[in-house]
């Protein structure tokens, strides 16, 4: 059989829209990755097993755990970060909430709350405060501020809710 | 922490997956979903594995309808499972519990197969295999073999897959016309590993108990079962309770598990007698 066990891995993958090529270590987890390497320190290397969802990011369409997720697993995969979904746009109005809701004091969750909020908004639809909490229940925010950050997905998601209710309305 | 790994390959296929692992000198590892592993990895629980990636076999992937069993592949993710219609359908236990592994972004790449391979005592699936009847399709290079599930988990992150073999599918049985599934399980956080849990089965009559967190594995709790095949719901959870002898640790005393096992007894009876929790 052909030896393909490696300690370093090369890897061809999209992050943020961009094509990346690199030759990364086997047991490099993709935040570190994403953050040492790629200087896109957005996602936060925490508590790196899985707990506090600081790292979360989208990969493939999901929001996942980077730091359990090794970068040589992502050869192929399309990943996208709160730098490229601050980029798009597709979150201004997510962020834009947060700042008026007072949903962020220290902010160093805040990445990872937006990408697994967006998951969830994403979905449509109008959520509970209760799927809202259960959909964030990964993601410790160690300033406690869970009210003012559920206030600020639910009035997002009732705003996204009544511009799609709005344009059904319309015919077009 | 930083992982210090011995070295990682991406499979091709089941076959080159199983060279691998052979080649490894034992020091092979199988990397699926890596929802614990890669955790374990950064804690450097386990050091110098040689990762063994089958997370692109796509054989392994899906759920399918073998007639009397549903047979799901084992890196068919948690999320999947959830929404699965067949899973939903006929296996609905296994859809339910989804809700209580871990948090969304975990069940996104965590799979059912790597759950069980696992065997964490306080994990959800290896108690629902166990209160369904499952049984483990694993492949080795002499071939395949089925494993019933009451001779798979054997102690804690410990089951009867050798050395080089790998659990590629798990079979139900379908729910027969009149059957309850249901799990209860007490947490701190949603999400969070259970503090007791159990799975409780009704099949034309019989009922089958599974607990997880109150044991080095999980254990099917035979003398409850018994009661409650007898209609006697107070002698179960007495018997439920004589039978276990959950550990103490810092989330909870041993005496607490035990009460908790019987009131979630009491809750699931509760459920599959037409209530509606």
């Amino acid at each position: 059989m052909t030896e393909i066990v490696r300690d370093r891995i090369d890897v061809a993958l999209t992050v943020n829209g961009e094509p990346v090529e690199a030759r990364v270590p086997a047991g490099q987890h993709l935040i570190d990755f994403l953050r040492l390497e790629l200087g896109l320190t957005g996602a936060h290397a925490s508590c790196e097993h899985g707990v506090c969802g600081a790292c979360t990011i989208r990969v493939d369409g999901d929001a996942v755990r980077g730091c359990l997720m090794l970068a040589a697993q992502a050869d192929g995969a399309e990943v996208w970060t709160v730098e490229g979904l601050t980029d798009t746009g597709e979150i201004a109005d997510l962020q834009a909430a947060f700042v008026a809701r007072n949903a962020l004091q220290c902010g160093f969750c805040t990445p990872g709350m937006l990408v697994a909020a967006q998951e969830l908004l994403a979905r449509g639809g109008a959520p509970s405060r209760g799927e809202i909490r259960e959909h964030l229940s990964g993601n410790y925010c160690r300033c406690t501020g869970y009210e003012a950050i559920v206030d600020a997905v639910e009035a997002v998601a009732m705003a996204r809710a009544g511009a799609a209710a709005q344009e059904g309305g319309g015919g077009a | 922490m930083k992982a210090a790994v011995g070295g990682y390959a991406r499979a091709r296929d089941l076959r080159h997956a199983l060279e691998l692992l052979s080649s490894a000198d034992g020091m092979g590892r199988v990397l699926a979903g890596g929802q614990s592993l890669v955790a374990a990895l950064n804690m450097r629980l386990t050091t110098g594995d040689i990762l063994v990636d089958i997370s692109a076999l796509a054989d392994c992937r899906g759920v399918a309808d073998d007639g009397g069993t549903l047979r799901i592949g084992a890196l068919t993710r948690h999320a999947e499972i959830g929404r699965d219609p067949l899973v939903r359908a006929h296996a609905p236990l296994l859809a339910e519990a989804v809700g209580h592994i871990a948090h969304a972004a975990i069940r996104n790449r965590g799979t059912i197969g790597g759950a069980i391979a696992h065997a964490d005592p306080a994990a959800e699936f290896p108690a629902c295999a166990l209160a369904l009847g499952a049984v483990m399709r694993v492949e080795g290079l002499d071939g395949p073999r089925d494993i019933p599930v009451e001779a798979f988990f054997r102690d804690t992150f410990e089951t009867a897959l050798a050395e080089g073999e790998i659990l590629t599918a798990i079979s139900v049985p379908k729910a027969a016309p009149g059957e309850v599934q249901v799990i209860q399980e007490v947490a701190r956080r949603s999400g969070d590993y259970a503090l007791a849990g159990l799975c409780l089965v009704r099949r034309a009559g019989r009922h089958r108990l599974a607990l997880f967190s109150t044991g080095p594995k999980p254990m099917l709790a035979t003398a409850a079962m018994a009661a409650l095949d007898g209609g006697d719901t107070e002698a179960a959870i007495s018997a439920l309770k004589a039978e276990i002898d959950p550990p103490s640790d810092t989330q909870a005393s041993g005496a607490y598990r035990r009460h908790l096992a019987g009131v979630l007894l009491r809750r699931a009876v509760a459920r599959i007698e037409g209530g509606t929790r």
